[in-house]
């Protein structure tokens, strides 16, 4: 799970982490009143939307007196932003951070996440800030100075230390750094994090750190021992029909082509979207409806991808395993009654209770193309296509 | 022969009084499993089809002797069920549950590298050596005793293929789901390397998917330590950036994990990568006969 900015802010405050005086803001005159109270100029108007590359795509302004803040909180709120992270569409602002404007001397980044190969936590550090970690790690490696974290020790002070001393800080520094470093991996560590993230952590000109940016994403799997996170979610910033999907407990992605697939099992879900593209047609979504699917779930799958008014046609690929096929063939019959359907539908069933499957689909006097094998439902989708 | 289970293997279920746990665990009897125990706290002295209940799996090993445990627990509780299995001397651990939280994995999997156990999942199908012993969810049947060794970050995926190979009269020595999150017990360099030493295994399939660095890795030790045949299917390569495609796992993060970097390492190590997934079962037919002649 994402997090806003501002969000972010808030926790890495709880843990120590300085970061500018400010608040959140969803109207212009509340930002006005905001950019008063913080006194000091130049005060910054920020966009909040789950996505990086905010101030390139002009959500991101610096003004010099509360009614140029209210201003500008006039102009972002409500602008579609695009950003190399939104994709094409955008996103809606619907909230900026107001907070005082910090003198930059030096701009740094801080990260901790998930070392997937060595099975433990690593903080990350870099003189090299306010760029993306990726685009640094590509092309100067050596500007990253990695700690990783034993699980039983923990992120020790010494591990803290190497970090300040091998990025070249004064010994001054290094003692601030170090604080900030704890904090960052405390609130990594007991919010279960995947990624928490300062970029840029910023030096003044007074020689103080400051965070200046800060992202946090969540594991999903940790969420039910944290309701205070999980309070966070901002369902604006997610697709309406991924929304939609996640009440029924479907795994639903939005995709830009005309096949809607509906499939059981992460892996073969994305392995049906390879096999479309491979006859040559584009998916327009990835559905898996799971290894327990019930009749219900299938039905309101099916309803969930008929929604898209970009699928041309529908690719049911299904291996029965606990998920049985007659189980399947119910749910997708009495959707297709109930939703109006114009769209071919191919069905390839596979597994637990397929001739049964089979005989529900073929005898509801509906008009299912049924294939036998993954190659032939692949095939009859672009056939189908092409009709 | 086989690795990790077969016929010899005697199973404790955790948490086999649950609903999954009492279904899967009649699915593996039935499949010809030795379940030998079961253990849910506070239920130990209890029978369930005959299988004596315990109260916690150090009772159930001195009273049975297993060997190989199945996990089905909820999330909250999984970790900690992995640990006591580790702790109660269960070499072979099975952890079917989706959805525990990562930094849980992270201790656990240190706690069982002290141990000496070895984990499979979580979040995985299962293990499963046709004919001798499953430990998990995969439809028994669709599987056949013989000599490829299948290994696989999926479920379904996993079974796709295992029906495509069977439909072709071509049997599997062992099949293992490593699982799809993060941080998993078992991965495809420690199995490659058991398979690579099985000598009823003539040839492997690996199931990739988009998401960390594990199928790179499996390609350098390929390349050095791997003389058996070895055929590759990387799934996602449609999937967008940055969105986790069902498994916790599978994800591509900042430009890494895609499945084309996957496909071209393993590419570079000698692997066969077949793009076309309903292709998985002629391209092993055609490795095998080449092999033969």
């Amino acid at each position: 799970m994402k997090i806003h900015e501002y969000q972010a802010k808030g926790i890495l405050k709880d843990y120590g982490v300085p970061v500018p005086k400010g608040r959140v803001a969803e109207t212009h005159e509340e930002a006005r009143a905001i950019a008063g109270e913080i006194g000091g100029r130049p005060v910054v108007v920020k966009a909040q939307i789950h996505a990086g590359g905010r101030g390139k795509g002009g959500g991101v302004q610096v003004v010099h007196s509360p009614e140029e803040a209210g201003q500008a909180a006039q102009k972002i709120l409500g602008m579609t932003l695009i950003t190399h992270q939104t994709g094409p569409a955008g996103r809606i602002v619907r909230k900026v951070l107001v907070e005082e404007g910090v003198d930059v001397k030096e701009e740094l980044y801080l990260g901790v996440v998930i070392d997937r190969s060595k099975g433990c936590p690593v903080v990350m550090a870099s003189r090299e800030g306010g760029v993306e970690i990726e685009k640094v790690a590509a092309e100067s490696p050596e500007k990253i100075v990695k700690e990783w974290i034993d699980p039983s020790a923990g992120f020790r002070p010494f591990q803290a230390n190497k970090i300040g001393y091998e990025l070249g800080l004064e010994p001054g520094q290094v003692g601030k750094m170090r604080s900030i470093l704890f904090g960052l991996y405390k609130a990594f560590y007991e919010k279960d994090c995947l990624l928490a993230e300062i970029n840029p952590l910023v030096l003044t000109r007074a020689g103080e750190f400051i965070a200046l940016d800060a992202k946090m994403n969540f594991d999903d799997n940790g969420l039910f021992r944290h309701k205070d996170i999980a309070s966070l979610r901002d369902l604006n910033e997610e697709a309406p029909l991924e929304v939609e999907a996640s009440k029924y407990n479907l795994n639903y992605i939005k995709l830009d082509g005309n096949v809607g697939c509906m499939v059981n099992g992460a892996g073969l879900a994305m392995a049906t979207m390879d096999i479309i593209k491979v006859v040559g047609a584009e998916p327009a979504n990835f559905l898996d409806v799971g290894g327990g699917a019930t009749t219900e779930m299938v039905k309101n799958g099916f309803k969930i991808l008929m929604s898209d008014p970009g699928v041309k046609v529908v690719f049911i690929n299904i291996f029965g395993g606990i998920l049985r096929c007659d189980t399947l063939a119910k749910g997708v019959t009495e959707a297709v009654r109930e939703v109006k359907v114009n769209v071919p539908v191919v069905v390839r069933l596979e597994g637990t209770n397929v001739e049964e499957g089979r005989r529900i689909l073929n005898e509801s006097g509906l008009n299912f193309a049924v294939a036998i094998g993954m190659k032939e439902g692949a095939e009859k989708v672009a056939e189908a296509l092409k009709r | 022969m086989s690795i990790l289970v077969d016929e010899k293997t005697r199973v404790v279920v955790q948490g086999i009084t649950g609903n999954e746990g009492l279904f899967h665990t009649r699915q593996m009897v039935e499949y010809g499993t030795k379940v030998v125990a079961g253990v849910t706290p506070g239920k130990g002295g209890q029978r369930i089809d005959g299988i004596p209940v315990f109260n916690s799996v150090m009772e159930a090993v001195r009273g049975t002797d297993a060997n190989a445990s199945a996990i089905f627990v909820p999330p909250a509780f999984a970790a900690d069920a992995v640990m006591e299995s580790a702790d109660s001397g269960i070499k072979v651990i099975v952890c079917l549950t989706e959805g525990i939280p990562t930094l849980d994995m992270v201790t656990v999997r240190e706690y069982i590298g002290e141990r000496g156990s070895k984990l499979i999942g979580p979040n995985t199908p299962g293990i499963i050596s046709p004919g001798k012993c499953k430990i998990g969810v995969m439809a028994g049947y669709i599987h056949k005793q013989g000599a490829v060794g299948i290994i696989s970050r999926s479920g379904t995926l996993t079974y796709e293929v295992v029906d495509q190979l069977t439909k072709k009269r071509i049997g599997q020595s062992t099949c293992v789901g490593i699982g799809g999150d993060q941080i998993v017990g078992l991965n495809y360099v420690d199995l490659l390397a058991l398979f690579e030493r099985d000598p009823e295994t003539k040839a492997m399939i690996m199931i990739g998917e988009i998401g960390g660095t594990a199928e790179e890795e499996a390609a350098q030790f390929i390349e050095k330590n791997v003389s058996k045949p070895v055929l590759a299917f990387i799934a996602g390569l449609t999937a967008p950036p940055g969105r986790r495609m069902g498994h916790a796992g599978a994800i591509i993060a900042g430009g890494k994990g895609t499945a084309k970097e996957k496909m071209e390492a393993l590419g570079n190590a000698g692997v066969r990568v077949v793009r076309n997934p309903a292709l998985v079962g002629e391209e092993m037919e055609a490795i095998l006969k080449r092999q033969r002649s």
